[in-house]
């Protein structure tokens, strides 16, 4: 739509000013630290060696190929739970009315406004051995939730719990429900009118909000600070890798684990940015 | 009867979209529910199709009791006012969809479909999306998907209320031809009194959630039941105490027995036509002016211009309708209810 890209065109005193402040502000923010970081896990740190080599050597160790299995692992559950139950909530949400539908969209929210960690505390109160309402059953079942990796997935899947489902809800308003009638109306049951119908209309979106999830995943650390034992071989993530090398004074690993970190999300950013001009497809 | 609605009543909270409505919709006919925005036809014909569940009340298709099955077993088509396409396919893909549902085998949908697309002249658009697409080619797309289910009743909702006037023309003559050819049973709505008179063979007349009358397109026009359909059906004007076409008005330079005195106060020339506004001697306003319309020819004849004095009585033969006291406001064509869009988003 032409004109709703409008842009100003005249370049006045404002816009130079203008661009030169955004331009300052984000790098003064983001761009030189996270430069910083680049520079300093390929530099010679008191005892490591620099370069790429040992770069590389820093990731490949058993530790560190350890703390990226982890995080991939919980990564993947979080976004496989987050968006069947996204497309789910989405779905009711949208289609349905119901009493306490306006709670329930507002308490899908709420993770995205607590803090991680108060999260992480939460759920071990709640799902701890021998505490909550599961607690005895699970001990005596021998399956730990907290500090263990489903503890981990599921503070994971709390915090990134609106992402999906923010994507396709305007998705799902703004198709409306012709297409779906149309569907019934020619014999389509429930589940053939989800499959050929409904899905292909909220595809970009869907995949939209998984990239994000996942890029959230990946990077959450104080809701995982909290359900994980965090030791070494035992429940350490990567970014929680990247904590404790940092403070037991091998800066080195740790400024190399973070930096994988922000290349995932850069690609991921890259991703979605490819993936947004397809959304505006009529 | 093809259609059978018995006792049908729907309501959203306090608002009553259908109240007790009966009707009987004749088998290979095209018929018309018409009535103004919010009156309820759109609603009658979605409980038709299923999509939308009554209060009371019982739906027969063809002998079959339908009150309870869900949309896909009705076997009826549905075409929506805005095209409902399936976007992310193609235009064959859309039209043999409720075939593929159905499991047919691939050499039969083929053929089918290229039959439809033939029917709906949209042969070389098969491969092309919906989005490359007009509107009114949509709408043929559209009503190509519904008919390749071998639907027992064809529903069309303001089929074409999203086109503009001329597309909207060819495509209510095209309908006509179409289904002079497939002589499926089918139902339309539209607020539309022009479409409805030149397309249907028999119209509904419904408003506020009631049926006003049902006929064939002369009777509805010819012999209206009451005020309402008689302004919904063309315009009417007040001479008198009675409602009249304007056009049925015989207007004398001369004083006549029995005849309205009165003054031109406003002649508007709408090309062969002219439309006169003659305020009745004694009124106050022009909430009590009388429209005529005669013909250029007829009016240059009798020398009428603004401020000529004039008698006007029914022509013979001419069809009259006693006033409602109290309810001048439903002559007009948009009368002021809730909206049918406000109605059926509230579901």
């Amino acid at each position: 739509m032409a004109d709703s890209t409008y842009t100003r065109r005249r370049r006045g005193p404002v816009t130079v000013v203008l661009r030169v402040l955004v331009i300052a502000y984000l790098f003064m923010l983001v761009i030189w630290p996270v430069s910083l970081v680049a520079d300093r896990a390929f530099r010679p740190a008191g005892l490591a060696e620099g370069g790429f080599g040992p770069f590389l050597e820093r990731l490949t160790e058993p530790g560190t190929v350890y703390a990226f299995n982890l995080t991939l692992t919980v990564a993947f559950w979080a976004v496989l739970i987050n968006t069947v139950f996204g497309v789910g909530i989405s779905l009711l949400l949208v289609r349905y009315r119901f009493w306490g539908r306006r709670t329930l969209s507002v308490l899908i929210d709420l993770p995205l406004s607590v803090s991680p960690v108060v999260v992480g505390l939460a759920l071990v109160l709640a799902y701890s051995s021998a505490r909550g309402w599961f607690g005895g059953f699970l001990e005596s079942i021998g399956f730990a939730v907290i500090f263990s990796t489903p503890g981990l997935v599921m503070a994971t899947a709390f915090v990134c719990l609106p992402l999906v489902i923010r994507e396709i809800v305007p998705v799902l308003e703004e198709v409306g429900t012709d297409a779906e009638e149309a569907a019934r109306s020619l014999g389509a049951n429930g589940r053939q009118t989800f499959w050929r119908i409904t899905l292909p209309a909220i595809k970009w979106a869907l995949v939209y909000g998984v990239v994000l999830t996942a890029a959230r995943a990946l990077g959450e650390f104080g809701a995982v600070k909290i359900v994980s034992q965090g030791a070494e071989f035992n429940g350490e993530t990567a970014t929680l890798l990247v904590e404790n090398r940092y403070s037991n004074f091998d800066e080195a690993s740790a400024y190399a684990v973070a930096l994988v970190l922000v290349l995932i999300s850069i690609i991921a950013l890259v991703v979605v940015t490819y993936l947004r001009p397809k959304e505006d497809r009529p | 009867m093809s259609i059978e609605v018995r006792g049908i009543t729907k309501g959203y909270g306090d608002f009553v979209a259908l109240d007790d409505v009966n009707v009987s919709i004749p088998t290979g006919q095209l018929t018309a529910l018409l009535g103004p925005s919010g009156g309820g036809k759109s609603t009658l014909l979605r409980i038709i199709a299923g999509l939308e569940v009554a209060d009371a009340g019982s739906v027969q298709i063809e002998g079959v009791d339908a009150t309870s099955l869900p949309p896909q077993r009705r076997n009826v088509g549905f075409v929506f006012q805005h095209y409902a396409a399936f976007k992310h396919m193609t235009v064959a893909k859309n039209v043999a969809f409720g075939l593929e549902i159905r499991k047919r085998p691939k050499p039969e949908i083929k053929q089918r479909v290229d039959e439809l697309l033939e029917l709906v002249h949209l042969s070389q658009f098969a491969h092309r999306l919906p989005s490359q697409l007009s509107g009114g080619q949509r709408q043929r797309m559209a009503l190509a998907r519904a008919l390749a289910v071998e639907p027992k009743v064809l529903l069309l909702d303001e089929p074409f209320g999203a086109l503009d006037a001329k597309v909207r023309k060819e495509l209510r003559d095209w309908l006509r031809r179409l289904h002079d050819e497939v002589h499926v049973t089918t139902v339309f709505v539209t607020h539309d009194q022009e479409e409805a008179l030149e397309v249907a063979d028999e119209i509904v007349v419904i408003n506020e959630g009631r049926i006003e009358q049902v006929g064939t397109p002369e009777q509805l026009y010819d012999e209206p039941a009451n005020d309402f359909v008689m302004g919904f059906l063309g315009e009417v004007t007040t001479l008198g105490d009675h409602l009249i076409r304007p056009h049925d008005i015989t207007v004398h330079t001369t004083e006549q027995a029995g005849a309205v005195r009165g003054e031109i106060v406003r002649a508007l020339r709408i090309g062969f036509e002219v439309r006169l506004f003659v305020r009745p001697a004694g009124a106050a306003d022009e909430g009590a002016d009388v429209v005529v319309t005669l013909t250029r020819t007829f009016a240059r004849s009798l020398g009428l211009e603004v401020g000529t004095a004039v008698w006007l009585a029914p022509e013979t033969g001419a069809r009259v309708v006693p006033v409602r006291r109290g309810s001048a406001g439903v002559l007009s064509d948009e009368t002021p209810v809730s909206t049918e869009k406000g109605a059926t988003a509230a579901v």
